[in-house]
């Protein structure tokens, strides 16, 4: 068996060039059966709806039905407000994820799993929780209404808001989750060259978990950007202010439903393009 | 102890330096270590894994709270001081240094977080490279740096922030054998450069004897020697450290030249002792036979058997069970003469003048 | 659309109380399963299980319903689908097993009709008003469709994909009013539940809704909802399992006893 390998490692050394191909693809038959099949299932699963859009597009009429003011409106806003609750969840989300991960308290299972607890909240429920709390009558909004004279439902704050509150748990979960794996005697060390703890998250751990947190961010941001029920029960749904692209396919859908496909494949082209732009920059990068 | 070897006695003022008793709770462990040591010493706190040394030196440096004990440097009070406000440098075991930094940033992080500005921290940054002859890395990543280049960038970040207590945890133990010599030499010289005290924590006896001016050997959370290398080699108190040092040690209550041992025979000496000692000789001062030598005297004549055999450099290390369970090292060809054997019955013996004994 | 809807209304009113006998010709089957629900004879041959898609404003009259169809003709059960007149038009189409479809517009009936999935005419059984929902008490003292132009008002409508925003449209038109709401909420239900938690001062809905809301909202009428009137038309569908439990279903529902119950919701007699 050795002699032969060698002979033709020898052989592909000649020949050059196509003994890496070889060890590629022979590693794709090593692929057992019994995981082959369920994941090619799985792959389908998940692209053939994706096709089944492509090819009931209406695409004669595309054009037409992508050059509309209000498609346009609606998208610059869906970019505009999932980008913005994506900064919020990293502004509060990183360091809520470090104090799960790094800080020892009672009750941090239960913290963590109320962290999560939006993950499985069907979003419309979390639109009617949030306008208990940020509404003109909530808990917290009636006193934003009568001191500052804010009310937060029906306006694209409103939207970040509830896109935020959705998204935020993915981010969470994926920074805590990379700070349990990054090596904690790195703060350590930079607080035995006198930085403080926060200085120390600031500028040893930030940069170390930055692959987690862009991971997180995408996530979150992709999260965001397809979020209806939250969107529509806490913000309302009007054109330009808190109709994002999830509301105007849905409502689309009740009368045109090419229109709503023609809607959809912007949202998925856009999606794709960024997050295979971001994928280039962040991901491969770290 | 009857022998005195407290480097300190000198002129040092009674504040200078580290005076430290360290308690640490851990559980079901817990360390009890006092440590003092003068300005401009090395000690080395050597012991075996899961002695508590690393701990030791964490509390230290502030990383583990201590539960009692104190700590007081240069006559202040540490005990309570976070880790960031400590006048300590550490260099980590595997150096830890910051991945996404350059090797010039990683030793201008602790001049920066000391106040100096950008520009400033560089400058001295640069100067700390250049002293440990890495000029030429300081752009270069963590990652992109060889195993004795990491070891010196983090020794520099260590004294960037000119520390009064430098620590080292296991400081060579991530290099192999031949870069491990070489670095054994420079921190050898840089630590007898650094003015302040100095504490290294290894379970290497080579690099503490070489690094350290005096050994506290730490088993079980405790203090269990402390003494000068040259001391602690020739007076081991423990089977760990007589193993490190490669002595056959017995512990026994002596008689004039007699040595009574706790368990097993007794053991003829050159020294005149009473009262409780240890007897120490090397593997190498004992003569093995297969059949009872006669004419010899029959003082430290021991019936035993070859319990294993192993190479050891060039001579074969015998391990002996019976009379006196002991190690005794050979010559290859004599080994062969005497036509060694798991099993093989021998006859041990070993000159007085040999052996050493010394008060328990 | 509304042409259609309208002249078979005009047919039923025709025919009267014989609608369930128009609608078992016009489907072309056996006939004879007058739905007359004091015939004993009728309710022995009733038996099984019947689906009923309808719009979700007809949830509470629906159920009342057919726990007394369940009563009348033992042997037989009732389930509901209740939803969005739209989302069930498109689950009809697309071949969800279901009897009967009542719908909260002409519009949505005609995607059904136009996949060739009802079985014969629709009828419209109710019709539905338009209403200002408004806080209790009414403490904006909002008294017609012109109040709510008013500006510093919360005003949501439904969006004008959905049938009660289309409405709400029309009556706006029809009254050359122009209003800018907060919100076009995407149904009757999400809009009224603004007012509810009173993150809205106002919404034009259904009076059915208001009616349905109990006193968490106030209803206030307003004339040009004559303007925007709802017609409810109700089909057999054409894949029906159980045609005739389904047609004795539809027969009660446009009985005397059923547009009581109705009425009694909130609804108006065609």
């Amino acid at each position: 068996m050795i002699p032969n390998d060698k002979a033709d490692a020898a052989t592909e050394t000649l020949r050059g060039g196509t003994r890496r191909r070889r060890v590629r693809s022979g590693g794709g038959r090593g692929v057992p059966l019994p995981l082959l099949l369920p994941a090619l299932l799985g792959l389908a699963f998940l692209i053939v709806p994706l096709i089944a859009l492509l090819v009931r597009t209406p695409w004669h009429n595309l054009p037409e039905q992508l050059t509309s003011a209000e498609v346009w409106q609606a998208l610059k806003l869906s970019l505009f407000c999932a980008t913005l609750a994506t900064a919020v969840s990293m502004v509060i989300g990183v360091p809520l994820a470090w104090l799960l991960a790094r800080v020892e308290f009672p009750g941090r299972g239960l913290i963590r799993a109320l962290v999560t607890l939006p993950l499985v909240l069907p979003p419309v429920v979390g639109g009617v929780a949030l306008l208990m709390a940020f509404g003109r009558n909530g808990i917290i909004g009636q006193w934003l209404d009568s001191w500052f004279g804010i009310t937060l439902p029906f306006t694209t704050t409103g939207v970040v808001i509830a896109e935020a509150f959705v998204a935020m748990p993915f981010l969470v979960i994926s920074v805590e989750g990379t700070l349990r794996a990054a090596d904690p005697r790195y703060e350590e060390a930079a607080m035995t060259l006198g930085a403080s703890k926060f200085t120390a998250f600031r500028r040893v751990t930030l940069p170390l978990i930055a692959p987690g947190i862009a991971a997180g961010a995408v996530l979150a941001w992709a999260r965001a950007l397809g979020e209806f029920g939250a969107t529509i029960t806490f913000a309302g749904n009007f054109p330009g202010r808190t109709q994002t692209m999830p509301l105007a396919v849905y409502l689309a859908l009740q009368s045109d439903p090419e229109a709503a496909i023609a809607l959809s494949l912007v949202l998925l082209a856009v999606s794709i393009a960024v997050l295979a732009g971001l994928r280039d920059r962040w991901m491969t990068a770290g | 102890m009857t022998e005195t070897y407290d480097l300190r006695t000198g002129t040092e003022s009674e504040a200078d330096g580290l005076d430290a008793h360290l308690v640490v709770d851990r559980g079901a462990f817990r360390l009890d270590v006092a440590l003092t040591v003068a300005p401009g010493e090395v000690v080395a706190l050597l012991g075996p894994n899961g002695a508590g040394k690393t701990t030791a030196l964490r509390a230290l440096a502030g990383l583990v709270p201590l539960a009692d004990g104190h700590l007081r440097l240069d006559g202040a009070e540490l005990d309570r001081t976070p880790p960031e406000s400590r006048p300590v440098g550490v260099v980590f075991q595997d150096y830890l240094l910051f991945p996404h930094l350059s090797a010039l940033d990683n030793v201008a992080f602790g001049p920066r977080c000391h106040g100096a500005t950008k520009a400033e921290a560089r400058t001295q940054a640069a100067a700390w490279l250049d002293r440990m002859g890495l000029s030429a890395h300081g752009s270069a990543k963590p990652r992109k740096l060889s195993g004795g280049q990491a070891q010196r960038v983090a020794l520099a970040r260590a004294l960037a922030t000119n520390p009064r207590l430098l620590l080292l945890d296991e400081p060579l133990a991530a290099l192999d054998a031949r870069t491990r010599l070489e670095i054994r030499a420079q921190l050898r010289r840089h630590l007898a450069d650094f003015e302040a005290v100095a504490v290294l924590v290894t379970h290497d006896p080579l690099d503490a004897m070489v690094l350290a001016d005096r050994l506290v050997v730490v088993e079980h959370g405790q203090v269990v020697q402390e003494g000068t290398p040259a001391h602690t080699a020739r007076h081991p108190r423990t089977d760990y450290i007589a193993q490190l040092v490669g002595l056959n040690l017995y512990r026994g209550d002596a008689d004039g030249h007699t040595v009574r041992l706790d368990e097993g025979p007794a053991i003829t000496t050159t020294e005149d002792l009473t009262g409780p000692v240890f007897v120490a000789f090397p593997p190498s001062s004992v003569t093995l036979f297969r059949q009872r030598p006669t004419g010899a005297s029959a003082r430290n004549l021991w019936r035993c058997e070859v319990a294993g055999l192993e190479t050891h450099g060039d001579q074969i290390r015998a391990d002996l069970t019976g009379e006196l369970p002991l190690a005794a090292d050979l010559t290859t060809a004599a080994a062969a003469e005497l036509g060694l054997h798991p099993g093989a019955e021998v006859w041990a013996t070993v000159k007085a003048i040999q052996t050493h004994a010394y008060a328990a | 659309m509304t042409r259609t809807a309208r002249r078979s209304r005009r047919t039923l009113q025709v025919t009267g109380a014989g609608a369930a006998a128009l609608l078992a010709l016009s489907a072309c089957s056996s006939g004879d399963a007058s739905s007359n629900k004091s015939d004993p004879s009728a309710s022995d041959k009733i038996s099984g299980e019947v689906t009923v898609f309808a719009a979700a404003s007809l949830k509470e009259s629906f159920t009342t319903l057919g726990k007394q169809f369940e009563k009348e003709h033992p042997g037989t059960k009732v389930t509901f689908s209740f939803g969005g007149s739209d989302s069930l038009a498109a689950s009809i189409t697309g071949g969800a097993p279901a009897d009967v479809f009542a719908s909260a517009s002409p519009k949505t009936m005609k995607i059904v009709t136009d996949a060739g999935d009802a079985s014969g005419t629709p009828a419209t059984f109710v019709r539905n008003e338009l209403e200002i929902a408004t806080l209790p008490g009414n403490p904006d003292k909002i008294g017609s469709l012109k109040d709510l132009t008013g500006s510093g008002l919360k005003v949501v409508l439904c969006d004008k994909e959905v049938p009660c925003g289309a409405a709400a449209q029309k009556a706006l038109a029809a009254s050359k009013l122009k209003l800018t709401p907060v919100s076009y909420e995407q149904d009757v239900k999400a809009a009224l539940t603004k007012v509810e938690l009173k993150e809205a001062d106002a919404a034009v809905v259904y009076k059915t809704d208001v009616h349905a809301a109990g006193d968490k909202v106030e209803g206030v009428e307003f004339p040009e909802s004559a303007d925007a009137i709802n017609d409810y038309p109700m089909a057999l569908l054409k894949d029906a399992q159980n045609t005739e439990a389904a047609k004795a279903f539809m027969a009660l529902v446009q009985s005397a006893e059923g547009q009581k119950v109705l009425t009694e919701a909130g609804f108006r007699k065609p």
